[in-house]
């Protein structure tokens, strides 16, 4: 007896791919664009946009029946604004350095597209554990985007990972950079993640044909 | 190769044989049936047209890279110089640090180019385009002379995938790929492409030590508010002896380029003009500001606003923007009316960037990037306003009384 069904086990891993929240969904790029200069930035957002999802699905998800539909969004607000602060909280009180990188970002959750686009499209239609699936998979798609971003921005900008130096140098010319290397100063401002997250698309449509749109 | 071709027709790497054949001989296939098209200038030739265009700038920035090296040296150890065309310029020695270093810069700028577009060419099955001709002899032309190679070899990369592949290749792309090229270059290695040290030859990496060589562009100097220590002349800046870009120094040759490309009507003179004029605008408007007395000696603008108007068109960059980066027809404006606004903002941002970003005084390639983008935008309003005219003389029209409500409605369907 497997843990998940396979109807349930699809709902975490179509959007890892196939429907991919920022590939295809073309939802939450602001916050994509943003914080993704770092590795250890684009993980803890990830992290955290994880625990606001698949908590407030299940909370939207339970509250359905009762949630009059004039008002939901609103209700809605207040779910994820909730689980926001808890989320800020913590990290200001256990990562205070990444909690100043992330600044604003971890509050703009709440206007974080992908969280009110599961929450209509979703948790009101869906009991809460399949609810709280769904929440986990999609902030996986994002986070595995937010993390190949941060990834390639962080090694070809800075030539860190996790802020450890795997290319050398830059100061002491040690590693790659005594042959000439340079730090890509294009790869740290936010342009740059929307030239990668474009290529990740590009490289995904192109593996898999239908999902290219006709028009 | 006639024969490799034949061999290889229909293969997946058919395409680049193509290309090898087509840029060494005369196509030898002729059209079946009817022609309709009887004009002598296909892609190839247009191409060329430009290129032979920049063959002379070519040329004097290899003399220009050398006779700027000894320049600086001289002036680095304060042995008074004096330019004679003959005798310091025109010098095997001057010409010698051109091929070792201007050369790489077109051989690096040709060889991953065209690679990007062979590759793209077998991928998509297509012939290959002509487009990267003229971007390979400009990409050189608008870098400091000291940029690594590898550097270009990825900004390269870089332009063609990205500011031209993604979009479909040549013909489609929506910014200019040399200036895409130009604009990643100096946004990921601003040390490189900014600052006194990169415009001559070595000065990196004297840089520092006992024989230290420098040679601040005149923006450089006017943007540090030091315009009076410079020693160039009004005819130093209109010829090119002046530190740049490797080929945008030269206004005399860019200007008799940008003569023979109007004469050959491959570049518009509308664009050309315009933007003339529009940098001649800015520049007389920052002059104004200066003589009302609104910016005073101490203000960091006052350097580059007090300069003479007309003196903007024969320094930097913004002659050989507006002469071969402006002009690209698939990036530029198509109608009329639309390349004389298209033109006018090229030269007026430009001035302006030049102004008010004293972190690097030369904004053409962002000013034409940035109307690059607006092109579409312009050439829809222009139509859109032909449209509404033309429709306003229908509804004033006569019609006359045979002609049935139908006609009408024809009439105006043909109209729009």
């Amino acid at each position: 007896m497997a843990l998940l069904s396979k109807k349930d086990t699809n709902l975490i891993t179509d959007p890892l791919a196939d429907n991919n929240p920022i590939t295809i969904q073309v939802l939450g790029i602001c916050s994509a664009l943003a914080i993704t200069a770092e590795l250890k930035a684009s993980l803890v957002m990830a992290v955290s946009v994880m625990f606001v999802l698949a908590m407030g699905n299940v909370v939207i998800s339970l509250m359905r029946n009762i949630i009059p539909s004039k008002i939901r969004i609103i209700v809605q607000l207040i779910v994820v604004a909730t689980l926001v602060i808890i989320v800020d909280q913590v990290l200001k009180a256990f990562a205070y350095e990444l909690s100043k990188t992330l600044a604003v970002f971890v509050g703009l959750i709440i206007t974080n597209c992908i969280i009110m686009g599961r929450f209509e499209a979703f948790a009101l239609g869906n009991g809460p554990w399949r609810s709280f699936l769904d929440g986990i998979g999609n902030s996986m798609g994002y986070g595995l985007i937010l993390v190949i971003v941060g990834f390639f921005r962080e090694l070809l900008g800075s030539g860190t990972l996790f802020g450890i130096p795997v290319l050398g140098d830059p100061i002491e010319k040690t590693g790659l950079y005594s042959i000439g290397y340079e730090n890509n100063g294009f790869m740290i401002i936010p342009p740059a993640a929307l030239i990668v997250v474009g290529i990740i698309i590009w490289v995904q449509r192109s593996r898999n044909p239908a999902l290219v749109e006709e028009n | 190769m006639h024969e490799l071709k034949l061999k290889y027709q229909g293969k997946k790497m058919a395409p680049a044989f193509n290309a090898f054949h087509t840029f060494l001989f005369t196509p030898n296939e002729t059209t079946h049936g009817g022609t309709h098209v009887k004009a002598a200038d296909d892609l190839k030739r247009t191409m060329n047209t430009v290129i032979m265009a920049l063959v002379p700038i070519l040329i004097f920035s290899m003399f220009n890279a050398g006779y700027q090296y000894y320049a600086a040296i001289d002036a680095a150890n304060g042995t008074p110089r004096t330019l004679s065309l003959f005798e310091n310029f025109l010098t095997w020695d001057n010409f010698w640090i051109g091929i070792i270093k201007v050369l790489p810069l077109l051989v690096v700028s040709y060889g991953v180019g065209l690679l990007v577009e062979f590759i793209f060419a077998v991928i998509k099955g297509h012939e290959v385009e002509e487009g990267y001709l003229v971007t390979g002899m400009l990409v050189p032309l608008i870098v400091p002379i000291d940029t690594p190679l590898w550097m270009l070899a990825v900004a390269v990369v870089f332009g063609v995938v990205i500011g031209k592949e993604v979009f479909g290749g040549t013909g489609m792309n929506i910014l200019n790929p040399a200036l895409t090229i130009r604009a990643f270059l100096f946004f990921a290695y601003p040390t490189w492409m900014s600052g006194d040290k990169v415009w001559v030859y070595q000065a990196v990496e004297k840089a520092g030590g006992p024989d230290a060589i420098s040679g601040e562009t005149i923006l450089g100097f006017l943007a540090q508010n030091k315009g009076s220590e410079m020693a160039y002349s009004v005819s130093d800046m209109f010829f090119g002896f002046i530190p740049g870009s490797v080929g945008e120094t030269s206004t005399l040759l860019i200007l008799l380029g940008g003569l023979f490309l109007i004469y050959t009507k491959i570049a518009s003179w509308r664009i050309m003009l315009s933007a003339v004029i529009g940098s001649l605008v800015m520049g007389l408007i920052f002059n104004q500001v200066v003589d009302m007395g609104w910016v005073t000696e101490t203000s960091k603008f006052y350097g580059l606003m007090s300069f003479d108007f007309w003196k903007h068109l024969i320094i930097g960059g913004l002659a050989f923007g507006i002469v071969f980066m402006a002009t690209d027809p698939v990036t530029g404006a198509q109608t009329n009316r639309g390349k004389w606004i298209y033109g006018f903002f090229i030269g007026f941002i430009s001035v302006m960037i030049r102004v008010f970003n004293p972190a690097y005084p030369e904004g053409v390639f962002l000013a034409i990037l940035l109307m690059n983008v607006f092109a579409p935008t312009i050439d829809h309003y222009v139509v859109q306003g032909n449209i509404k005219r033309r429709m306003k003389r229908l509804k004033n029209a006569v019609i006359l009384p045979k002609d049935s409500d139908g006609k009408a409605e024809e009439l105006k369907a043909e109209t729009v």
